[in-house]
């Protein structure tokens, strides 16, 4: 045990099921980069630095840089997945999804129903998300409910290098295809991290924190951030549950309900705009299966329905932050009384 | 007069805590709590446990309210005589701000764990306290940890070393077994006590390390000086094979805090931390193969494979055995009929788990029961 | 070793695997007008020679991807003919339990890896599957079966850049029958297609569709080149369609004459049959026995497709994952 970022816990992740299993591979433009150039091979070890070192390790057979052609080398680890291997492809930002999302939405998440459960694609989609980064509106979006929405795909948004490490081998390990989503801010968040490889089950939500006030629901990096609302609210004597669903399909809903029917008020914090979003289906389940426990309206704390903007003060806006996840959380606890 | 007001604060159990709730209070403000008395409930992420009054005298104040959080080390009460004036009390607790960030310094230096090379295992293991007593190693059951002992090592540390071990396949300790038998447990242990240059020692064994404390002395008699065992498995036929194939099973939160729930007599001792931790030491790869397979070496269809009586008839060593009475996993009526100069002792209200349920009482058995040991 | 030095029995098995893609399409067409088929599809009667020419040269580890129009490549590569009809028919004992159908025929144990609804989907998944062989050090390939509309996908050229550059053992079979759709190559197709394989330095060829023989060479020699390492190649096959694009397209862009004229002068099986005669490499009467035997093959799918039941409702939601939760 030691204390990593959630990039080395990623990175540890990667070494540790290739060195495991030979049918592994990496995938992807620039995970090593330099390839073919005059310089350093492995320069950049992906985009965000995650895949270094994986080239010496375990040589371009297996650590592939690809051509900028996503459709390409995402729909040849699909194929690759259906024929035998478990590759994980990588795309930088989970926004050049539109260049490639016939291969992931129409061939990976559909063989294993319209092959009548005879295939099997152990395929991992890695990609960056999330705004802050003044990257504007093509490189920061919060992609995950449009993967969440389709059958045949699993989802996950690590919010810790704990989970990182622990779900990213599940994900290696898993034999259904899974998109797998890293908020770039968060690379450099630390936290305890088993040396050894652990896998974290799919569809089981983390319980940070415990109280009986109100459950806050929050997804990807929004977690630190209900956190840290939560953390105010108690000195205010408002006493949060905080519930990190880990991943959205499949969806843990049991912790979900079993915090909601307790409280009886919710706060759902996601990045993505609010439009069949994550917070839009959490709070249809609560208030389709909890509804005679609320004892007050679900509160969503959501970016607006625009696209990222790049302005500082505009992309700061368009952020959920504490300030507004705790204003949203004493409003349901005040509803009522 | 400043001398006869004293500070009750938040205490620290283990290495990770660094804040703690208060549950609730046993006591009021004016009431009058004596020495040993428990008068405070704190829970933290791992567990809840009721505090025992250091001192003596009237509760004046109380500063941290129920339900509200506070670092290790704050200021949670006031006690002093009913003399003393409110303005001092005021002063002392005016004052106490700047001498609470003393304990992090503390904190700074204390003992951390360390992994110990013991021939072909690598063992986790806490080495706390000093002093003219025999050393004494602590080992947790089946699927436990160092942590087993949090409210009972810095009891028994007050005057001697104390070794806290995990076991391999445990904690952090890789799982490096053969066949996960309890006499390869032993041995591990025996290698462990080698690196660690302890020539003889106090056993304090916990469920299936009661059974590893008991094949010890069976295998390397002079080696052991005492032996305490609580809860031991290997002593009698019955075992709840509910508790253990449910253990190996659960993989998630819910099914695990199900199971957890049989240790203790009151599940409200048990928090969603304790789970998450038992759940992320049980992802390990490695783990539950290990664990499979030391659960098949102890036991098969709620009937113990193992009979270390004869070990305890012949250990020739002090030996106290300390049971929960509701114990759920191991029932307490195998401390009946235990050889003769065998104490044993049995504690109500608690079940698998005494020494977190009434870590006072357990630790009072155990240090009186160490120096006794340490005068023969 | 040319197509024209195959065995007696190898002959047999191509003619009866041609003859019997072709029976099985007309017949598809004649139950799609009874309305008992439940979707739709899209025939491959005409291309026979295609289909065969290049499967004959591969075994049950080499993968094809295919298309929207894959019925041909399906049975040309193994699959069950009777599985295959259920699955038209939307059946339980359909080769995908009836939740795939037409456009969805899939046995990955005979390395058929999928018909594909989405024209220009195969390219990459071939590429994959030719990626598996070479991490895995097999001697496999894979085709990527797609026809002169998907290479205007850009999915075909990525793969195609893809392809040459890993040199990966992979052949991408463009079935050229002149029509995308409803509209005609000359219309949307700029330039020629293997100049398209030329630019990237890849080994291409043009292949007479409607001969089994030159279909069979030059996919042997494409596919000897994959094995080899060597890379990947573009053969570009000349093959009529004899339906419009789907059952029930009154096909009437194009003139009677010219339908006419095309199932007269460009029969593969005519002119197989021509051309084994001619090198008396078979008889007459073993090509009629071979039609019969077919003919009675596509009766028994049919009547047993018909009679199957339908697919449990319990099955809407299973298959959806390996295991979800």
């Amino acid at each position: 045990m030691s204390v990593k970022s959630y990039r080395q816990a990623l990175n540890e992740a990667l070494h540790q099921e290739m060195a495991r299993d030979p049918h592994v591979i990496v995938i992807g433009e620039d995970i090593a980069g330099g390839a073919g150039a005059s310089g350093q091979q492995d320069a950049w070890g992906g985009a965000f630095g995650v895949t270094k070192g994986l080239l010496g390790a375990f040589g371009p057979a297996r650590v592939r840089d690809t051509p900028i052609s996503e459709s390409a080398f995402v729909g040849a680890a699909v194929g690759a997945a259906a024929t035998g291997l478990r590759p994980v492809a990588e795309i930088m930002f989970v926004d050049f999804l539109g260049v490639c999302f016939d291969q992931i939405f129409n061939q990976a998440a559909k063989f294993r129903y319209m092959f009548g459960g005879k295939a099997v694609t152990p395929f991992v989609l890695r990609a960056t998300f999330g705004a802050g980064t003044r990257s504007a509106s093509q490189h920061s979006q919060a992609l995950y409910p449009i993967f969440t929405h389709i059958p045949g795909l699993k989802v996950v948004i690590p919010s810790s290098p704990y989970d990182a490490k622990g779900l990213l081998t599940q994900a290696i390990r898993d034999n259904d295809p899974v998109i797998f989503l890293e908020n770039k801010l968060l690379y450099d968040t630390v936290g305890e991290v088993p040396d050894g490889p652990y896998v974290i089950p799919f569809g089981e939500a983390n319980i940070l924190r415990e109280g009986s006030d109100v459950t806050i629901i929050a997804f990807g990096r929004m977690v630190h951030i209900a956190m840290d609302a939560a953390n105010a609210l108690a000195k205010e004597g408002i006493d949060c549950t905080v519930i990190d669903p880990r991943t959205t399909s499949p969806l843990d809903e049991d912790t979900i309900l079993e915090s909601a029917e307790e409280t009886g008020r919710v706060v759902i914090v996601d990045e993505a705009n609010p439009r069949c979003g994550m917070a839009a289906d959490v709070s249809s389940i609560i208030a389709e299966k909890a509804f005679g426990a609320l004892k007050a309206p679900i509160m969503k704390v959501t970016a607006p329905h625009t696209p990222v903007p790049y302005a500082p003060n505009l992309e700061a806006a368009y952020l959920p932050d504490a300030t507004r996840v705790a204003a949203a959380a004493r409003a349901a606890f005040t509803y009522g009384k | 007069m400043a001398d006869t007001i004293q500070p009750i604060t938040m205490p620290k159990w283990g290495m990770t805590m660094t804040e703690g709730r208060l549950a609730s209070w046993l006591v009021q403000e004016g009431q009058q709590i004596s020495q040993g008395q428990e008068f405070v409930e704190v829970e933290t992420e791992k567990i809840t446990n009721v505090v025992e009054s250091l001192v003596s005298g009237n509760i004046r104040k109380i500063i941290v309210p129920e339900g509200a959080t506070a670092p290790v080390g704050a200021l949670l009460a006031v006690v002093a005589e009913p003399t003393v004036p409110d303005s001092e009390i005021e002063q002392f607790i005016n004052s106490y701000a700047d001498r609470a960030g003393k304990s992090d310094d503390e904190t700074e230096g204390q003992a951390a764990p360390r992994v110990v090379a013991a021939g072909p295992h690598s063992l986790n293991i806490l080495s706390i306290g000093d002093g003219d007593g025999q050393p004494a190693i602590l080992v947790h059951g089946f699927g436990g940890d160092i942590g087993t002992w949090l409210f009972t090592q810095d009891a028994l540390a007050q005057n001697r070393k104390v070794h806290i071990v995990d076991l391999p396949a445990h904690g952090g300790s890789a799982p490096s077994l053969e066949k996960g038998s309890v006499e390869e447990l032993a041995a591990a242990l025996l290698m462990a006590m080698d690196a660690l240059s302890v020539e003889k020692a106090h056993l304090v064994g916990h469920s299936m390390g009661g059974a590893v404390a008991l094949s010890l002395a069976q295998s390397a008699p002079g080696r052991v000086a005492s032996l305490a065992l609580i809860a031991p498995a290997g002593i009698g036929p019955e075992i709840s094979s509910e508790y253990i194939e449910g253990f190996l099973n659960a993989d998630r939160r819910k099914p695990m805090k199900d199971v957890l729930a049989r240790l203790f007599a009151s599940s409200e001792a048990m928090s969603a931390g304790m789970v998450e931790n038992v759940l992320r030491f049980k992802r390990l790869d490695g783990v539950p193969e290990a664990l499979g397979a030391i659960a098949a070496n102890i036991a098969e269809q709620g009937k113990q494979k193992i009979d270390l009586k004869p070990a305890l008839e012949g250990a020739g060593v002090p030996a106290l055995v300390i049971w929960g009475e509701q114990d759920a996993v191991i029932p307490s009526s195998q401390a009946t009929g235990l050889p003769a100069g065998v104490q044993v002792e049995i504690i109500s209200n608690a079940g698998h788990m005494p020494m977190m349920e009434a870590s006072s009482t357990v630790n009072r058995l155990l240090s009186s029961h160490l120096a006794s040991a340490d005068a023969k | 070793m040319s197509g024209m030095q195959l065995s007696r029995d190898e002959l047999l098995n191509a003619y009866r695997t041609m003859r019997t893609i072709r029976v099985f399409e007309d017949r598809v067409s004649a139950e799609m007008a009874s309305g008992d088929i439940p979707g739709n599809t899209h025939l491959y009667a005409g291309q026979e020679a295609s289909a065969v020419g290049v499967c004959f040269n591969l075994t049950s580890t080499d993968s094809i991807a295919s298309t929207h129009r894959g019925h041909g490549h399906c049975i040309a590569k193994g699959c069950d003919v009777d599985g295959m009809m259920a699955e038209i028919f939307g059946k339980d004992t359909g080769i995908c339990r009836g939740k795939g159908g037409s456009m969805h025929i899939a046995d990955l144990s005979k390395g058929m890896i999928g018909a594909n609804g989405i024209v220009g989907g195969g390219p990459p998944l071939a590429c994959g599957a030719a990626l598996t062989a070479q991490i895995l050090g097999r001697d496999d390939v894979a085709v990527c079966f797609s026809g002169d509309g998907a290479i205007n996908q850009g999915t075909t050229a990525e793969s195609m850049n893809l392809a040459q550059i890993w040199k990966l053992p992979v052949i991408f079979a463009v079935e050229d029958n002149g029509f995308g759709e409803a509209t005609a190559k000359s219309f949307v197709v700029a330039g020629e297609i293997t100049k398209r394989a030329e630019a990237l330095g890849m080994a291409h060829a043009m292949v007479d569709g409607v001969d089994f023989f030159a279909v069979h060479d030059a996919a042997q020699e494409a596919i000897a080149r994959a094995r080899r390492g060597e890379g990947p190649t573009l053969l570009h096959i000349e093959t009529p369609r004899y339906y419009g694009h789907f059952s029930g397209d009154p096909d009437n862009y194009r003139t009677a004459e010219e339908k006419a004229a095309m199932r007269l002068e460009r029969d593969c099986l005519t002119v197989f049959r021509r051309r084994v005669l001619e090198a008396k490499l078979l008889n007459e009467s073993d090509l009629d026995a071979v039609d019969a035997e077919v003919q009675e093959l596509i009766d028994g799918a049919v009547k047993a497709a018909r009679a199957a039941p339908q697919p449990g409702l319990e099955t809407l939601t299973t298959d959806v994952y390996v295991r979800y939760v």
